[in-house]
């Protein structure tokens, strides 16, 4: 006799699913265009270099950990890009440079972290300070990227045309390629199963025989990787580099993680699930500039409340879990 | 030719000595019963052998050979495999993941093969005679199951030795025959087995050799046949056999009951226990007994307000009262001791002074301080009144074996005065010579004239120290036992039913 159980661990992601389907129906019967492939595909293009950084960001949650730094990694990169794009730099060396430059300060603060046993907040804490100075030094104020070469070749020629006006440009390409591989690193190889095992018991993944501390440097790294390629894909989409920019980013990408359906605690949730919490945070934002009355800051106040409803839904499926294994 | 061998492995704990150097061999096809109290260092020694720690003098020999060990992989790999003392698992993952995790079978190209991890974990499960879906997670079976996939995941691997660090504290009786079962079938195949318990019998069943530790020292080594049951309690708590019998011999029963202390008609809560009738009087000491799940620790948690009844009454001393709070039950003067004291009992990073303060603070409001002097004095009339094992009061408790921790607790309630005192499986995980200490103080306390609710899942002791006993079976009260009536036998009948 088999009954059918919808597992609990997938009510968070369902739940997430269903509420960007929600947001989404609300905005087809509210407006006009909302339902338009465009505004679809721009959802994507407006928030690649954020769905990248998340994807780092849910990584770093599902161990357990966190990873403050994203937004001031971004800013960095896109200024750094910028700048050696303006005093003559081929923009390839600078944007492998950026990339670079993010894995090994990855590196830095999961080795940190590992090694001398430091809280990842506060780690992270002081490697969002020191990267964003970083930038400053660069330079002060904004520079914008003009007819680079390289730039108009990834503009141009590499966006797909999908006929009716509509594009795919290359760093949403970029976005959904790096999430499937992400997707399939964490479900399919044994590193991606280490962070789960991290962020479920430590203790116990050490005792297991997991090589608790590779995977965690290995996860900082990603993670280093991810908001750097989220700051060239920024620096593609504005054509422009600042150091001010995405402050506090990271707390937008640890929100679009809670509200993906990753437990904040580690070891539970999916990397799949990050790309609803980033749609989603996209959607509100493209509903209130459809209105066009409210205030954009209204955004800020439905994210805070949807934050809210996630995580007293993850309570419950926790405590409703373990009353479930205590009562057999 | 030994298997395992370590030579003068000593450890040592800020300061603290844990190993003084041990010298203990393992031979193949055999197994080996490592016995001691708690503190005694079994854990240590096996967490020394398995890399979990660097020992501090000392080496250990695998096979003929010196291995420094630097992670329990590591160990694995030289085919030592571990099932760690409490169930160390990973809750939210799958029973295969559990069984499979950093050994997944993979396909050609790398990558997990799910299909062949399901099998490759039912084949492991299947060694045990377990049969379960290994696609749920492991958090949604009951601890006896997580248990057997522990050793499933242990075994699943090619080794030589396999050490089991009480693995049968949460089985039950027909689980603990099935994995001696397997444990005699891997010794004929020539592996050695490192096996420690808590429970004399299981030794006895299935071990060769054993060897024994008192803190951390080791006392010797002895073929199980060679060696009586009491002495080697006696060896274990370095007392002589005939003081052993003495200790046993002195629990004396208070028979002067006062007034009712406490009485509940009929509480009881939907879906976790039916309702039951609950009454104790002054110097009584009450015993709940079932098997594990049958509502036991639920009735202790009504009472105390921990989790609110739906339906009944009760009274305190005469009066009615509704406990939805632990507060309101403290102040009435309830002291619960609850079952796991790791989780809900001791703060680990504070000083057995501010241990024992906790309750009493808190009954008394963060207004009302006591100076560091009358602190100190408490600490010091507790670990003097409860033979708590301690250099001084100022000691971290997480330092301590799990016997004094234990008594600690018993010290930060007595320290409240209260009149009804209830023990949640109070000697679970303790050893022998803290386990009739206990007991000998709960006796001690009814002679003073204190309401006693004794929960265990040893019988032998609730039987040995109650003068009442309620009886549970699935969440309902099954029966009642008093005075001469209460036996093993009486009791057991009442379980089965």
């Amino acid at each position: 006799m088999k009954k059918f159980k919808f597992p609990m661990r997938y009510v968070p992601i369902s739940a997430t699913i269903l509420v960007f389907f929600i947001v989404y129906l609300i905005g087809i019967i509210s407006f006009d265009n909302f339902g338009s492939p465009k505004v679809f595909l721009d959802l994507f293009v407006d928030n690649a270099y954020l769905g990248i950084a998340v994807i780092g960001t849910a990584l770093v949650i599902l161990t357990g950990g966190i990873d403050l730094s994203v937004g001031s990694i971004i800013a960095f990169t896109s200024i750094l890009i910028a700048k050696m794009i303006a005093t003559g730099s081929n923009a390839l060396v600078a944007i492998a440079l950026a990339l670079a430059i993010g894995i090994a300060f990855g590196m830095l603060q999961g080795w940190l972290i590992h090694c001398f046993s430091l809280p990842p907040f506060l780690v992270t804490l002081a490697g969002m300070f020191f990267i964003r100075g970083c930038g400053f030094i660069v330079s002060e104020e904004s520079i914008g990227i003009k007819n680079d070469p390289v730039f108009n070749f990834i503009q141009n020629d590499l966006t797909i045309k999908l006929g009716k006006g509509m594009n795919l440009r290359f760093i949403v390409i970029v976005y959904i390629v790096v999430l499937l591989a992400a997707i399939f690193f964490s479900q399919r190889t044994r590193s991606g199963r280490s962070i789960y095992a991290i962020g479920d018991n430590e203790l116990a993944a050490t005792l297991m025989g997991i090589p608790v501390g590779r995977t965690k440097i290995m996860t900082y790294t990603i993670a280093g990787f991810c908001s750097a390629l989220a700051g060239v894909v920024y620096a593609v989409y504005l054509k422009a580099g600042n150091p001010l920019n995405c402050v506090g980013l990271e707390m937008d990408a640890i929100a679009a993680v809670v509200i993906g359906g990753t437990l904040l605690t580690g070891g539970v949730g999916y990397v799949f699930g990050s790309l609803f919490g980033v749609l989603v945070l996209g959607l509100i934002q493209t509903l209130i500039v459809f209105d066009g009355r409210i205030n954009s800051w209204w955004t800020r106040i439905i994210v805070g409340l949807l934050v809210l409803a996630f995580i007293f839904m993850q309570n419950l499926i926790t405590k409703i879990s373990k009353s479930k294994s205590k009562s057999q | 030719m030994d298997l395992l061998q370590t030579k003068g492995i000593e450890k040592q704990f800020l300061g603290v000595k844990a190993l003084k150097g041990v010298d203990f061999a393992v031979k193949a096809g055999e197994i080996h019963a490592l016995m001691g109290e708690n503190g005694a260092g079994k854990s240590t020694l096996i967490k020394i052998i398995t890399g979990v720690y660097p020992a501090s003098a000392g080496s250990v020999y695998f096979n003929g050979k010196e291995c420094k060990f630097r992670s329990p992989l590591d160990a694995e790999h030289a085919g030592i495999s571990t099932v760690y003392q409490e169930v160390n698992l990973l809750p939210d993952l799958s029973v295969a993941e559990n069984i499979c995790i950093g050994r997944e079978p993979r396909t050609k190209l790398g990558f997990i093969d799910k299909k062949e991890r399901k099998v490759q974990a039912r084949k492991a499960l299947a060694r045990l005679d377990i049969d379960i879906n290994v696609g749920e997670n492991l958090s949604s079976y009951s601890i006896a199951i997580q248990q057997l996939v522990a050793i499933a995941r242990a075994l699943d691997v090619d080794c030589k030795l396999l050490i089991l660090d009480e693995p049968t504290s949460s089985l039950d009786e027909n689980e603990v025959k099935e994995l001696f079962k397997v444990m005699k079938k891997l010794r004929e195949e020539g592996m050695a087995i490192i096996f420690i318990t808590h429970f004399l019998d299981q030794v006895y069943e299935v071990s060769d050799r054993i060897t024994i530790l008192r803190d951390g020292q080791l006392v010797g080594s002895y073929e199980a046949k060679d060696l009586p049951r009491i002495e080697m309690v006696a060896k274990m708590i370095g007392k002589t056999p005939d003081e052993i019998n003495q200790m046993q011999a002195g629990i004396v029963k208070n028979t002067k009951f006062g007034d009712t202390v406490y009485e509940a008609k009929g509480i009881g809560r939907v879906g976790t226990i039916s309702p039951v009738d609950v009454s104790i009087r002054e110097g009584e000491q009450l015993g709940l007994a079932g098997l594990l799940g049958s509502g036991r620790s639920e009735i202790a948690q009504i009472i105390f307000g921990v989790d609110p009844h739906d339906s009944g009454t009760m009274t305190m001393c005469g009066k009615s009262v509704n406990f939805n709070s632990p507060q309101k039950a403290v102040k009435a003067k309830i002291a619960l001791i609850a079952e796991d004291r790791k989780v809900t009992g001791i703060i680990p990073d504070l000083t057995i002074r501010e241990n024992i303060m906790l309750a009493l603070q808190a009954s008394k409001g963060i207004w009302k301080t006591m100076t560091l002097k009358q602190q100190e004095e408490m600490a010091e009339k507790y670990i003097k009144l409860l033979r708590i094992k301690t250099p001084s009061g100022e000691q971290l408790i997480k330092h301590l074996s799990g016997g004094n921790q234990q008594k600690v607790l018993i010290a930060r309630w007595l320290a409240t005065n209260p009149k009804l005192l209830i023990l949640d499986e109070p000697t679970r995980g303790i050893d022998v010579g803290a386990k009739a200490e206990i007991e000998a103080l709960t006796q001690q306390l009814c002679g003073e004239g204190m309401a006693v609710i004794f929960i265990s899942s040893e019988l032998e002791e609730v039987v040995r120290d109650c003068d009442r006993v309620i009886v549970l079976r699935d969440r309902k009260k099954v029966g009642e036992v008093a005075g001469s009536d209460i036996s093993l036998k009486n009791v057991m009948k009442l379980i089965a039913g």
